[in-house]
């Protein structure tokens, strides 16, 4: 049996920050289900941020305003002790960046460029072009190259074991070879990344199903703060892919069909860079009114830019519009609309990434700890997984060098195995029923009607009663192939079962949670109750369903006032 | 639209050869290749086997030939065709692990060969370096590289001969060479001085013509050529001074 001291599932930024931040001494291995490269990382554009004070108007920024524009921005949910503690980091950890080989852009005299970004107090998103993930995710690449950090690729996992409140290890399904196996591990650090696939329109990969999520939670991991999803306002219209913040922070326009910069009546002082949950309703507000285009999107207006600003800055965004909308933003406006993006909220662990399993640790986005409360800033994300991803490793060595092994986890893990290897047989040997395809149409549906933007009882409720009537739907599902060889169906079988149980979740959490704010609006309860709602919500898997309960937000410097922009 | 999708397929544990099956595929709406084949493999047959991640073009997952062109499969539009025949196959050069997926070790292999990661002198500054955005725009060109593999499953060297690096590898040699940050020392990356190395490119250009993301790997290659001459001339001169 495979046996590592320390097993990180997930080869994004997260994962391969806390694969490199993890005791060399120890076995250490990455378990990835595409190859790292191909995780979602790559495709973050606009930047990551840090208080370096490095553009003439941002002399005067500091940690802690970077600090208090997260914890603003997230409606004053985030625990401030962990907003603090990743803000504080901030400034090292893009220096180390630097110092691994990040190309960022630079500015005159030679220090790294920064721009704007949408409710920051100061310019302090660092940027390589619009290519930031790609840059730094290749770079922690390198690194694990020169590292030799050993890799297992296209590896599912498909489930946590944990015994007695201790985590011994998962069970993969290997693609290669068609195979199901137990993992041994003393320590496993999940950095699965998000979910955004369990809706219709969203910026996020074909690949983001959020399994990680669903079997931490099926582990016996409660889930945090998941009714807080992140729509970012503005996706290319059809495809849904990123048109990144920093278009705006670069000074594009949101245009309604009026041809009106409507943010004037939305957030008359940040404009175009008010938080992204405000910019993002007020987007759908506009095109609910009858002012947008093909009654489905808005214009975003990057001409005035100039060729040679959108060439160097944005080229990335150029290329995608080239690419996937036959238009170049130089000469005409991008067509956007808002589309699923982040989740807020994941597994619930603390400020040193530890879960209440003894041994099991989460990271990135697929983590919950929670730094970015009811709204995340954009460029606070791609920091979160670098200088959380390294904190986990570093706890996890801390963690396996004292934990005493458990004796019989192989006999154990040998008997998950065997009832994953089950189930597999099971969908293989009925002749026919459900399709996951079809029944992944279904859910989406749901979310994106009931689940969305704006939300309310009624819509709630029914999107509760119709993901459960899918989970009797589901154990009917078959395969008709009879190929365990990288199997893409048997991958999503598997990871269905989590988007149920995710959106269940989502869907429960914001029934329950009956005020408004950052991302989460309640169209019949539209304002914020600190009273009764300052607290974080936690759903646990008990007994075959899941319990809701809460817990407190840690306050210390920041008093919960009302957000202004 | 109907269109004929002509897709190799291809279980090296199952089958003697590879073989092209045809698949119908109607739609009415715009799709990319991609779509189309993910509409496929859940509608008419869930063996079939390619990969995919972001869908747009900047993982590097999905290079194939598409009517024999190399490309990714999610930014190639299926209303760019004139004909309502698509033959897909695999990126050649490369091992048919199932379908339209093939090994990537070999290009992985000689990218780890050229040490791709930088070697700077000295440990972390509190301050950060300092260097000019015009120095940056110099390696700009060749971190827009996906890895997607086109470059090294077109290029007839890699082809033929196992010893050479290949496009892609040589050419992010080069982004570190070109790194102000880098200190690798001329001993290091002047291992390529051989015929696995820069001087077996034939100069066909493939690389430039294939590659999805503009890299134009073989300006980095002819580059690397100038260089070491350059670096060579300095060092005889030097010598007989
Ligand atoms: C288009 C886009 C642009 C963005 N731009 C920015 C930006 O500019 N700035 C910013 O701060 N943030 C940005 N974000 C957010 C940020 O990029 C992500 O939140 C972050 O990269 C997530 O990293 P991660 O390591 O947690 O997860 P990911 O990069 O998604 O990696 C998840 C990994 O887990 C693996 N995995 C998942 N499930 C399993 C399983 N069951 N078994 C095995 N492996 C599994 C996957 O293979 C993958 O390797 C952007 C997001 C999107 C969608």
């Amino acid at each position: 049996m495979i046996s590592q001291d320390i097993l990180v599932v997930g080869g994004g930024l997260a994962g391969l920050a806390a694969a490199l931040s993890s005791d060399p001494q120890l076995k250490v291995a990455v378990i990835s289900k595409v190859h790292p490269l191909r995780s979602h990382s790559v495709a973050a554009q606009g930047g990551i941020n840090a208080a370096l004070g490095n553009t003439p108007d941002g002399r005067d920024d500091s940690w802690e305003s970077h600090a208090f524009d997260t914890i603003k921005g997230s409606d004053y949910l985030a625990d401030q002790d962990v907003a603090e503690l990743m803000c504080e980091k901030a400034i090292t950890a893009i220096y180390e960046l630097e110092h691994l080989g990040v190309p960022f852009s630079r500015f005159p005299g030679g220090v790294i460029a920064q721009r704007p970004f949408g409710g920051a107090g100061f310019p302090r998103t660092c940027y390589a072009a619009d290519r930031t993930g790609l840059v730094i995710l290749h770079t922690l690449f390198e690194q694990s190259i020169k590292k030799q950090v050993r890799f297992y690729n296209e590896w599912l996992v498909t489930r946590l074991v944990v015994r007695d409140g201790k985590c011994l290890g998962v069970v993969v399904y290997d693609l290669t070879k068609g195979e199901i196996m137990p993992v041994k591990a003393r320590s496993v650090i999940f950095a699965t990344g998000g979910y955004g696939r369990v809706y219709q329109r969203t910026t996020n990969a074909y690949i983001n199903h959020g399994s990680g999520i669903g079997i931490a939670y099926r582990g016996g991991v409660p889930l945090k703060d998941m009714e807080f999803v992140q729509f970012h306002p503005t996706s290319l219209y059809g495809k849904n892919i990123l048109i990144t913040e920093g278009a705006r922070g670069e000074g594009g326009y949101l245009v309604n069909n009026k041809g009106e910069r409507f943010m004037a009546d939305y957030a008359p002082s940040a404009m175009e860079l008010a938080p992204r949950d405000i910019v993002a309703r007020a987007i759908q507000t506009e095109i609910d009114k009858g002012n947008g285009f093909e009654g489905q999107c808005l214009h975003l207006d990057l001409r005035h830019l100039g060729e040679a600003k959108i060439k160097k800055r944005l080229p990335g965004i150029r290329e995608i519009c080239i690419d996937f909308a036959g238009l170049d933003p130089v000469e005409t406006p991008i067509p956007i609309q808002p589309a699923q993006h982040y989740s807020m909220g994941g597994i619930d662990v603390d400020k040193k990434c530890a879960s209440c399993v003894e041994g099991f640790y989460a990271a990135g986005e697929c983590a919950c700890m929670s730094i970015h409360g009811a709204n995340r800033l954009g460029g606070n994300s791609l920091l979160d997984t670098v200088v959380f991803g390294r904190i986990a490793g570093e706890e996890a060595s801390n963690y396996v060098k004292e934990c005493e092994e458990t004796g019989d986890s192989e006999k154990i893990l040998l008997d998950e195995a065997l009832k994953v290897k089950r189930r597999v047989e099971e969908w293989m040997n009925k002749d026919s029923g459900e399709k996951v395809h079809k029944l992944l149409i279904r859910l989406k549906a749901i979310m994106s009607d009931k689940v969305g933007i704006f939300r309310e009882k009624r819509d709630l409720t029914e999107a509760l009663e119709r993901i459960r009537a899918l989970r009797e739907d589901y154990k009917r599902v078959n395969i008709s192939g009879s190929c365990l060889r990288y199997s893409q169906e048997i991958v999503n079988i598997f990871e269905f079962e989590s988007m149920l149980d995710l959106t269940e979740v989502i869907t429960l959490g914001a029934l329950n949670r009956e005020e408004t704010r950052g991302s989460h609006f309640r169209l019949d309860f539209r304002k914020r109750n600190d009273r009764d709602w300052l607290k974080h919500t936690l759903v646990t898997w008990k007994e075959g369903e899941p319990q809701v309960s809460y817990k407190g937000v840690t306050i210390n410097k920041y008093k919960p006032v009302e957000r202004k922009y | 639209m109907e269109y004929i999708f002509r897709i190799m397929r291809y279980d090296p544990l199952k089958d003697m050869y590879p073989f092209f099956q045809d698949f119908i595929y109607q739609t009415q709406e715009k799709k990319s290749v991609l779509e189309a084949l993910m509409d496929i493999r859940n509608e008419q047959d869930c063996t079939l086997s390619f990969r995919y991640s972001c869908r747009e073009a900047i993982c590097g997952s999905c290079a194939m030939v598409i009517n024999g062109k190399f490309d990714l499969a999610c930014r190639t539009e299926l209303e760019m065709f004139e004909s309502s025949l698509i033959v897909i196959e695999p990126l050649p050069n490369l091992e048919i692990q199932k379908d339209l997926l093939v090994d990537m070790e070999p290009f992985f292999e000689a990218m780890s060969k050229i040490e791709p990661y930088i070697q700077t002198e000295g440990g972390l500054s509190e301050e950060g370096y300092r260097i000019e955005e015009k120095e940056m725009e110099k390696i700009f060109q060749y971190i827009n590289c996906i890895m997607c593999g086109c470059c090294y499953s077109a290029c007839p060297v890699a082809s033929r001969d196992e010893r050479y690096l290949g496009p892609a590898a040589l050419a992010k040699l080069y982004r570190f060479v070109k790194d102000p940050r880098d200190k690798r020392p001329f001993s290091n990356w002047s291992r390529v001085n051989t015929e696995g190395g820069v001087w077996g490119c034939d100069t066909i250009f493939k690389c430039n013509e294939v590659c999805p993301k503009n890299v134009r790997p073989a300006d980095g290659i002819e580059a690397l050529r100038r260089k070491l001459v350059v670096e060579k001339v300095k060092r005889i001169f030097r010598f007989k001074r």
